[in-house]
């Protein structure tokens, strides 16, 4: 590989934020045609290195060089750097729902006729574009009609609308299943073979020990090594050592469950989709959580599984059709979120930005939302019991924050998923439901979370975690369910978990019961 | 150096996020001091004072409802239709079916409530755009007055105009002053002590280091020093004169409602529902009960203002509170709400309705035509949100924003950590 020109070279970059050291002394070397992977834990100053790449932190606002195609460049904003072929697609996509695919690919670039737009051109141009992405679409089709893989390719074939020779991906498989996944990376080793090179964050470390060609290290803004994977022989373990700076044993912390009764059961939970009625996304699902048990729920992105948390969680999706809810023996009707707060249901939510936490408040604010009751009188808030709460939480949970007085905002993804987690733990809830609970968390953070699961567990709370990730279902999970199309397809306990059996369930509406 | 930020920081507030008030409290004051020059001491008398507190309090009191509206997320248009709807229906209510004065107060409060549970029902249960009902409000009631009032105006009774004109009366020995008004001063005084202390003990139960006790006494002896001049000035004014029972009424409904949204689950809910609706929902907030509670209470406090502003001009007419709902949303961003919804504070909204009623009084003191009062003031307002975003962007101190949240919660400020992909908020993310 080391034989390639070198496309890319960042020298020494530093970068300054008032108070804080976001990058010092960075070096990065990408060569022509490879695909280079950036990683490090949350905050380790990835982002921030590929904004100094891309203009977004403009010539001056940064030490040091950026040695591009052989020259010293000095871009004053994100057009200079795309105009010399640097195009980064960032994790949440930078797509207008309500327009068409080609309007989308040409925006800001749209192809001209006297004046006016050339719509024929570029309908044509379009299918070209999207031929090379692989995207089988009508040009015409509104982007919010079409997946999120497929809007991702969308970005793709944007960027290449506009003579892209450094594709910057950031975290780009994050939303994706495991098919559109597969197709994305399929892609860039296309790319590769025609020489486009690509830069690639991500914290999916089996997808990068697959396709990366070189894999350089950021921890805590500083660079710490770059690796040749074929050369050094890199594997998960190893990334993994050079991102947390020591041996992770294991990913999962070790942990003796103490499983009581069966306190928790949903009984022939059916539901309809809140728009198109005709469409059933609950058919027929029955489950059982005990005392103490982790009960996971696996699937494909779209399988119906967090549609089906929500709308136990007190009707929040879907129209309610029939099922019934048992917690200790008796028949509970939830019809609202406050209900099934009440009845001691937490919900925590697989998208904590949009959905979890209200960006505005503060870590203090954030625990105690779900149930201000707990610290107010006649609905007079207790400032001092607010604090104290979310205080003790914040040292049970060892948030990394200087106060509770602390934006959310301001901390990173692990941190504020563990406030996330306060909020519903403060709750003091019989039953969880964790969604996702450490998508776009840094391995260390996720070891945390994970503790913090087992702990609430033998507490002899039920709790409920549904992921994309299999290799989490099987380390933390005492009994998992597959999901497939709104059907609960099969049932099984740790021991006989691996990854094919639930793979193979995961995509088959075929009941299998191996208990 | 440091003595003066300490200083800064804790001159206006208990703890270091209240330092943020600083600005838009110091822009007030130098608008004061300067016109206070310009107009060679004519501002600060009593009698302007007075009158700038009889022609502004019902703008104020818009501001107050206008603020939890904003905050949640919404706007309200139609504030100046409701009070002149509800002004002429309560002035008919006295001069054609002679209701008592209280009754027909009652009456007028009732008639926003209605309203307002209108408006709230299309916001909240129907879904309809706050911005699309109040604009229908607006033309609805304007027209409702109008036909109700034949476009002709009505007169109101004396009692009656107690609320809008009256003042407190010459009670107890001949001091040479109002004493009510300078009993309320005092007791505005105490209320200031009893707090700073109430803050300091509050801080050390949250095992944090309250202000340096110089800190709190200079700021207790500022505030206390304000509250003793205007009491004196209100209380020095021509016989017959003193603190307006409208300021009353708006004392006490800023207290009130600065509790309200500060200091309970039901006002914390409002803020959530602002920041994001839909997380306030999973954390079991109802939210169609909150919006619907906060078009409603706009519409009371609307028709609370058309009456008083009746009140104060002695009769209703077709051309009550035009243009309020503007003055209102104005003071509202002024004061740092954010045009999102989630950010804001009463008392920033005062202190912004407050900024406009000087800069107007004190042109036209100075003679200035109200064509070119507009122009200054559609341009003060530009570049006071102006100033703000862009102090925001440089990631400097944020004048604007320096009121958003200053006693509820720190502000969020400028980033001082390198903002990571976690950060891209802003971005528009394609519903997956």
């Amino acid at each position: 590989m080391s034989d390639l020109p070198v496309l890319l070279e960042m020298r020494s970059i530093t970068k300054e934020f008032p108070g804080v050291k976001a990058l010092a002394d960075v070096n990065l070397v990408v060569r022509a045609g490879e695909i280079h992977a950036i990683v490090g834990e949350n905050g380790a100053g990835k982002s921030t290195l590929m904004k100094v790449l891309s203009g977004v932190y403009p010539y001056g606002s940064y030490d040091g060089q950026i040695i591009y195609q052989g020259a010293e460049t000095r871009f004053s904003d994100i057009r200079a750097s795309e105009n010399a072929g640097i195009v980064i697609i960032h994790q949440e996509l930078a797509l207008i729902p309500g327009m068409s695919i080609a309007e989308n690919i040409f925006l800001g670039n749209e192809p001209r006729k006297r004046g006016a737009i050339d719509w024929k051109a570029a309908n044509r141009m379009a299918l070209d574009l999207m031929a090379r992405v692989g995207l089988r679409e009508d040009p015409d089709t509104l982007v919010k009609d079409i997946g999120v893989g497929k809007q991702q390719l969308v970005e793709i074939a944007k960027a290449f609308a506009k003579d892209v020779k450094l594709l910057i991906l950031d975290e780009p498989t994050a939303a994706l299943n495991e098919a559109d996944s597969q197709h994305l990376l399929d892609l860039l080793r296309g790319f590769r073979s025609r020489g486009i090179t690509s830069i690639m964050i991500s914290h999916k470390l089996n997808e990068i020990e697959a396709i990366a060609d070189q894999i350089t290290i950021i921890r805590d803004g500083r660079t710490v090594e770059t690796l040749n994977v074929k050369a050094d022989g890199v594997d998960e373990d190893r990334i993994v050592r050079g991102m947390v700076g020591r041996e992770l044993h294991s990913r999962f912390p070790d942990h003796t469950p103490k499983i009581g009764e069966v306190f928790f059961e949903v009984r022939n939970w059916n539901v309809r989709h809140p728009i198109s009625a005709e469409r059933q996304v609950c058919k027929n699902e029955s489950f059982t959580v005990r005392r103490g048990e982790i009960v996971g729920f696996a699937g494909l992105m779209g399988a119906g599984r967090t549609e089906l948390a929500m709308s136990v969680f007190g009707r929040s999706y879907g129209v309610y059709e029939s099922g019934t809810i048992i917690k200790d023996g008796k028949e509970i009707v939830l019809k609202s979120v406050a209900d099934a707060i009440a009845h001691g249901l937490a919900y925590v939510s697989e998208d904590r930005k949009a959905i979890g936490l209200n960006l505005l408040d503060d870590i203090k604010t954030s625990t105690v939302a779900a149930k201000l009751s707990k610290i107010s009188r006649h609905g007079v808030l207790d400032e001092v019991a607010e604090y104290k709460a979310a205080e003790s939480y914040r040292r049970e949970l060892r948030t990394k924050a200087p106060t509770v007085d602390e934006g959310v905002s301001k901390l990173s993804g692990g941190n504020q998923q563990k406030v996330v987690l306060a909020k519903w733990m403060f709750t003091d809830p019989d039953l969880l439901i964790l969604d996702e609970p450490t998508r776009g968390i840094d391995v260390g953070a996720k070891y945390e979370i994970y503790g913090i699961i087992q702990r609430l567990a033998d507490q002899g709370k039920g709790v409920v975690v549904i992921s994309s990730e299999l290799p989490e279902l099987i380390g933390l999970c005492d009994r998992i369910y597959t999901v497939f199309e709104g059907t609960i397809t099969g049932e099984i306990a740790r021991q006989d978990a691996d990854p094919e059996t639930l793979m193979k369930q995961m995509t088959s509406t075929k009941k299998m019961q191996t208990r | 150096m440091s003595r003066i930020k300490d200083l800064q920081k804790n001159l206006f507030g208990g703890t270091t996020s209240n330092a943020r008030q600083f600005g838009m409290i110091f822009t007030l004051v130098a608008i004061v001091v300067l016109f206070q020059i310009l107009t060679d001491g004519l501002t600060l008398r009593s009698d302007n004072l007075i009158a700038l507190f009889n022609q502004n309090s019902y703008i104020l009191i818009l501001a107050i409802g206008m603020l939890m509206v904003i905050v949640a997320g919404h706007i309200d248009l139609s504030v100046g239709s409701i009070a002149a709807f509800t002004g002429i229906l309560v002035a008919k209510s006295m001069a054609e079916w002679s209701l008592p004065w209280p009754v027909a107060i009652l009456f007028g409060l009732a008639i926003g409530a209605i309203i307002g549970a209108w408006q709230g029902f299309w916001v909240a249960y129907i879904g309809v755009p706050a911005f699309i009902v109040t604009l229908a409000g607006m033309l609805l009631f304007r027209g409702g007055n109008q036909f109700i009032g034949n476009a002709n105006t009505i007169a109101v009774p004396e009692g009656f105009r107690v609320i809008g004109s009256g003042f407190l009366p010459e009670v107890g020995p001949d001091t040479g002053y109002n004493n009510l008004t300078l009993l309320l001063g005092l007791a505005a005084c105490v209320a200031v002590v009893w707090r700073e202390f109430q803050a300091r003990k509050t801080r050390r139960e949250m095992d944090a280091d309250p202000a340096p006790m110089w800190i709190s006494v200079l700021r207790m002896a500022v505030m206390v020093g304000v509250i003793v001049f205007a009491s004196l000035r209100f209380a020095s004014g021509r016989v017959g004169t003193s603190f307006p029972v409208s300021g009353i009424i708006l004392v006490a409904l800023v207290l009130a409602y600065s509790f309200y949204t500060r200091n309970t689950a039901a006002g914390r809910h409002i803020y959530a529902v602002g920041g994001n609706s839909r997380a306030a929902e999973l954390s079991g907030v109802k939210l169609k009960r909150v919006n619907f509670f906060v078009m409603m209470n706009m519409a009371v406090l609307a028709s609370l203002a058309g009456m008083i502003f009746v009140a104060r001009s002695a009769a209703s007419g077709p051309q009550d509170g035009n243009g309020w709902e503007l003055d209102a949303i104005a003071a509202v961003f002024i004061g740092g709400a954010a045009v999102s919804g989630g950010i804001g504070t009463i008392s920033g909204s005062i202190v912004g309705g407050l900024v406009m009623a000087v800069l107007n009084n004190g042109l036209q003191l100075l003679g200035v035509g109200t064509d070119r009062v507009q122009i200054i003031k559609g341009l003060v307002l530009l570049l006071a949100v102006a100033l703000d975003v862009y102090n925001k962007k440089q990631g400097k101190f944020s004048i604007i924003g320096s009121l958003t949240r200053s006693f509820r919660r720190d502000t969020p400020t400028p980033p001082t950590a390198p903002p990571d992909a976690e950060r891209e908020t802003a971005r528009t993310a394609v519903p997956s």
